[in-house]
């Protein structure tokens, strides 16, 4: 039973560094920028939470403990890994490197990253003191 | 109370998240979660004003599970196309996804949900926040792909959070 155990994570732990090097590959293999940022938002997410799976569950054959920290990991990962392709995604957005001219927003306002800082409010001009003549 | 713990889920997290990450269940680190979950929320409520109401739980839950298995298809798909598909044959595509969802909480939780599934990408908000910018890595039809978003993802968020 725990042959079982032992060679399901150990085919766990290939297959996701296949994923991982498959992403890796993606980046090497795709032409544009925002085609490059999909390889490691997906594949290596499974890449990593193969890992993380196997490592979570790796003590087990040898009597161990099942560990919960793999799972905060894999947990913070999902969290923070759409954030840092957001990021990229609009850094290209504003360098003029994402490619095709984007769609159009149909909501009477530009993208986030394009629109223009508001213009500076003109002063209030000064009241003067004595009505003029 | 309220004023001590604005936001009592987050406090519960961090209780279950210092545990978690300590795996050890002694007194004194109830009392460090305990401290943890009070200072925290504290320090970050500013950025955070509003109390986000989840009204279904299980159909988060559901939510959760879908997520999952469609970032697992999502690898195998995204791994087909950078491995077989010709460079040329790639149809990249820009996709606009017009927003019912006004929740601040539910819409970040489905731009991340449309970044780590199936060979789509969030890469902008329009400045009113009315509308997503998304990035299809192989779209033939970018219609299909603003339907699928909608139908499957945003229309179950709208139901568990508004």
């Amino acid at each position: 039973m725990m042959l079982v155990v032992e060679w399901g994570i150990a085919a766990v732990l290939v297959g996701g560094g296949l994923f991982a090097l498959i992403g890796s590959y993606g980046l090497l293999r795709l032409p544009q920028a925002m085609q490059r940022l999909h390889a490691p938002t997906k594949a290596t997410t499974i890449g990593v939470g193969a890992a993380l799976l196997a490592s979570s569950l790796g003590d087990l054959p040898g009597g161990g403990a099942f560990s919960a920290q793999e799972w905060l990991v894999a947990a913070f990962l999902l969290l923070t890994a759409p954030i840092s392709a957001l990021f990229l995604a609009k850094t290209l957005i504003l360098r003029g490197e994402a490619g095709d001219t984007l769609p159009d927003t149909r909501t009477g306002r530009p993208w986030a990253t394009l629109e223009q800082s508001p213009p500076e409010p003109s002063p209030e001009p000064p009241i003067p003191d004595h009505p003029v003549k | 109370m309220r004023r001590l713990f604005p936001h009592p889920a987050l406090s519960l997290a961090l209780v279950v998240l210092w545990f978690l990450l300590v795996q050890r269940w002694t007194l004194g680190n109830l009392v460090l979660a305990g401290v943890l979950a009070t200072i925290l929320p504290l320090l970050t409520s500013a950025w955070w004003p509003e109390r986000p109401r989840m009204k279904r739980p299980f159909d988060f839950a559901a939510y959760v599970l879908i997520v999952l298995w469609d970032i697992v298809v999502a690898n195998f798909q995204v791994a087909r196309i950078v491995l077989f598909m010709p460079r040329d044959q790639i149809r990249s595509a820009w996709v606009t996804v017009p927003l019912d969802l006004r929740s601040l909480e539910a819409i970040t939780l489905l731009a991340g949900t449309i970044t780590m599934t199936p060979g789509t990408l969030t890469a902008d908000m329009s400045a009113c926040g009315r509308a997503l910018l998304v990035h299809a890595l192989h779209a033939p039809d970018p219609d299909a792909v603003r339907d699928e978003i909608k139908a499957r993802y945003e229309t179950r968020l709208k139901r568990i959070f508004e």
